[in-house]
């Protein structure tokens, strides 16, 4: 810290008339802050910002504050970080006027200049929250259990989960799309030749498209499962965002919830899957469920050329034998079937649970599905990378 | 600018008229996101008549591409060009060649109307609905209010149009586009503003059913619906009842036209559980 007027804390600089230098500084300071928090303030939002502020000339606050986060935020969930370093920057109530000193006028090129010599935001990156760290500890977390996890950690993995994708394996339809190789498109070129007035022209072609096949996931909410239910139903919720996407719970009674989990918020999509699954933490009857699923739906159309996923440690109070000849019926009818067992990864694990050994003969794939890191390969399953 | 806005019935808040405001200083467009019907793409409409300048739309669609946007070759036109040419045997091909690819053969299309108009106002609606690929023909277009045709050269603007993007957010739009734009969020406004668009949109209407309207679809809007209702909802549904001949509005009135605001099977039975009356009731107070 210099003796300098330009090295006081930038919120110094703010609140008192400051030669030229000091405004900019403020706001670059500002502009940083923004950045630590996680908004994307570039270089170039920065320009504008700048310019913006010297065309409403820095006097009221709300000037500063529409300025700021016209310029600086690019998205919705910007909006409230914005707020929040607003209000901790120039402070966060009236007086309006007193926020920035009046009437000078700002300059790009001294401000391009002191940007490397402002070392007064140290202290506000400080208080923010340390963004860095947390990015870190996301590494850890993709491969830690989720059984083993706290409340806060807990929420961070919700929030990753919140990002994933679940595509199908593409198969060849029967459509076709205009492409710039293939088959000459008969239709479109001659289309293409009347409106250029019979004039021979250009061909056109075509080819077959490729589309995803439905995924669909059927989900183990039994007792046994409890400590993974929730973090699968998140993983489902964040899958149902594709177009193509049903999910099931499975436990003592089969429940369709794709319709439940369609909200967009993942908490109020947990809160309505909770309310329409009646058979939480109960006893695990895999067969006669699997039978009612393949008889209600997947017989007549929605397991059929589909990648079906079963999320369960396949612990099976019923007649194993009767869940043998529904997986053998599924796989006859699906294109593919996964199980992910979140068990699969205990050291010494052996598929001993007599479900799961009635079932594994017509199982395609046998996965984990423990951690985010082991969701993330079941993803990569469902998409065929394994086979390609 | 907000007093030139609010002239032509479209009232704005303070952080929208500032928006307005840079944007035509600094020359740079404004990315519009919001929910539907929150008056995103009336902006635009507001701004033409503000600046008295024309609207030039653009709306996008999935596949939407350069020849749809930006601009085409008169095809047919060239041919009878070339046509007249053989008639009134003019043989020089280079001069034929090179006329061909002129100007007058150009089909503008509304990026290029834009550029070529002056003064005006662009809308690109629902970018979101465009494939990426799309974005990328923007950039240049936003950054430098130029289009570059290959057999012409670079078109450029002599004064750039105004320039307004809306989004519904079904897709992340790149941040690319973004970053050169003005970023405004559209909130569903508040129950004193809702009412004052209200009143400027329909006039004729009695002041107690739009207070009423108004008020039950800030209700509305609090509860966990599917879609919630948009300023154009609001508007729709005092409509509604205005064509029913209602001065004021009851429970079981709100309930049966319930479906000019909620378009949504599970939304509609949602809000045909709600307590109308007790809304109705407390909406009074509200000031």
């Amino acid at each position: 810290m210099g003796g300098s007027s330009s090295d006081a804390p930038s919120w110094l600089v703010a609140q008192f008339p400051a030669p030229l230098k000091g405004v900019d500084a403020a706001l670059l300071g500002f502009a940083r802050a923004l950045r630590v928090v996680g908004v994307n303030a570039s270089a170039e939002r920065l320009h504008a910002f700048l310019r913006a502020v010297d065309l409403l000339g820095p006097t009221r606050r709300t000037d500063l504050y529409w300025a700021g986060r016209l310029t600086l935020c690019g998205e919705r969930d910007d909006l409230e970080r914005y707020e929040r370093v607003f209000a901790a920057y120039f402070g966060s109530g009236e007086p309006a006027a007193r926020a920035m000193p009046a009437a000078p006028v700002t300059r790009l090129r001294v401000v391009a200049r002191d940007a490397t010599g402002s070392r007064t935001t140290t202290q506000r990156e400080a208080e923010a929250p340390p963004m860095a760290a947390l990015a870190g500890s996301a590494e850890v977390l993709r491969h830690r259990d989720f059984a083993q996890l706290n409340t806060d950690e807990k929420a961070q993995l919700h929030r990753m989960l919140a990002a994933f994708a679940l595509r199908g394996e593409t198969r060849r339809s029967a459509r076709r799309r205009p492409a710039r190789r293939g088959d000459v498109d008969p239709r479109r070129t001659v289309r293409e030749l009347l409106r250029r007035g019979g004039e021979p022209s250009r061909l056109l072609r075509h080819t077959q498209a490729d589309r995803p096949r439905r995924v669909v996931l059927l989900v183990d909410v039994s007792g046994s499962m409890a400590p993974y239910a929730d973090a699968l139903l998140r993983f489902a919720h964040a899958a149902v965002r594709g177009p193509r996407t049903e999910v099931f719970t499975v436990g003592t009674r089969l429940t369709r919830v794709t319709r439940e989990l369609s909200h967009r918020d993942p908490d109020l999509a947990m809160a309505a899957v909770s309310a329409a699954v009646p058979d939480w933490r109960g006893g695990t009857r895999l067969g006669v469920l699997l039978r009612e699923f393949l008889d209600r739906w997947g017989q007549r159309g929605m397991a059929r050329g589909a990648v079906v996923v079963l999320l369960s440690d396949g612990w099976e109070r019923g007649d194993p034998e009767l869940l043998a000849a529904q997986m053998r019926r599924l796989r006859r009818l699906a294109h593919r079937v996964i199980w992910a067992n979140p068990r699969k990864a205990r050291p010494g694990y052996a598929p001993l649970a007599a479900g799961m050994a009635a079932a594994l003969p017509s199982v395609d794939a046998f996965v984990e599905g423990h951690s985010l890191a082991a969701l993330e390969s079941l993803a990569a399953v469902v998409r065929g990378a394994d086979r390609a | 600018m907000r007093a030139g806005l609010e002239a032509t019935g479209y009232l704005v808040d303070e952080g929208l008229a500032i928006a307005c405001f840079l944007a035509l200083r600094l020359a740079r467009p404004i990315f519009c996101e919001g929910d539907a019907g929150v008056g995103k793409t009336a902006l635009a409409a507001a701004l033409a008549e503000a600046l008295g300048a024309p609207l030039i739309r653009l709306q996008c669609h999935e596949g939407i591409d350069a020849s749809q946007a930006l601009y085409d070759w008169d095809f047919p036109r060239q041919l009878l060009h070339l046509r007249a040419a053989e008639a009134a045997g003019i043989t020089d091909a280079e001069r034929l060649e090179s006329e061909l690819y002129d100007r007058r053969f150009l089909v503008a299309r509304p990026l290029l109307r834009a550029l070529e108009t002056q003064p005006s106002v662009l809308l690109v609606d629902e970018i979101d609905r465009a494939d990426d690929e799309f974005e990328a023909f923007l950039l240049e277009l936003l950054s430098d209010y130029a289009v570059t045709v290959p057999e012409l050269g670079t078109l450029r603007a002599e004064s750039p149009p105004v320039v307004v993007l809306t989004s519904n957010r079904t897709r992340e739009v790149h941040d690319a586009l973004k970053r050169r734009c003005l970023y405004h969020w559209f909130d569903h406004p508040g129950f004193g503003r809702e009412l004052a668009i209200v009143r400027r949109r329909l006039p004729g209407v009695s002041v107690r059913l739009a207070e009423q309207v108004t008020g039950l679809v800030q209700a509305l809007r609090a509860e966990d619906l599917v879609k919630p209702p948009g300023v154009a909802e609001t508007i729709d549904w005092v409509r509604a009842l205005d064509a029913l001949g209602a001065s004021e509005v009851d429970a079981e009135l709100a309930v049966s036209t319930l479906g000019s605001v909620l378009k949504y099977r599970e939304d509609v039975e949602r809000g045909r559980g709600l307590d109308f009356a007790a809304v109705l009731s407390g909406a009074m107070e509200v000031p």
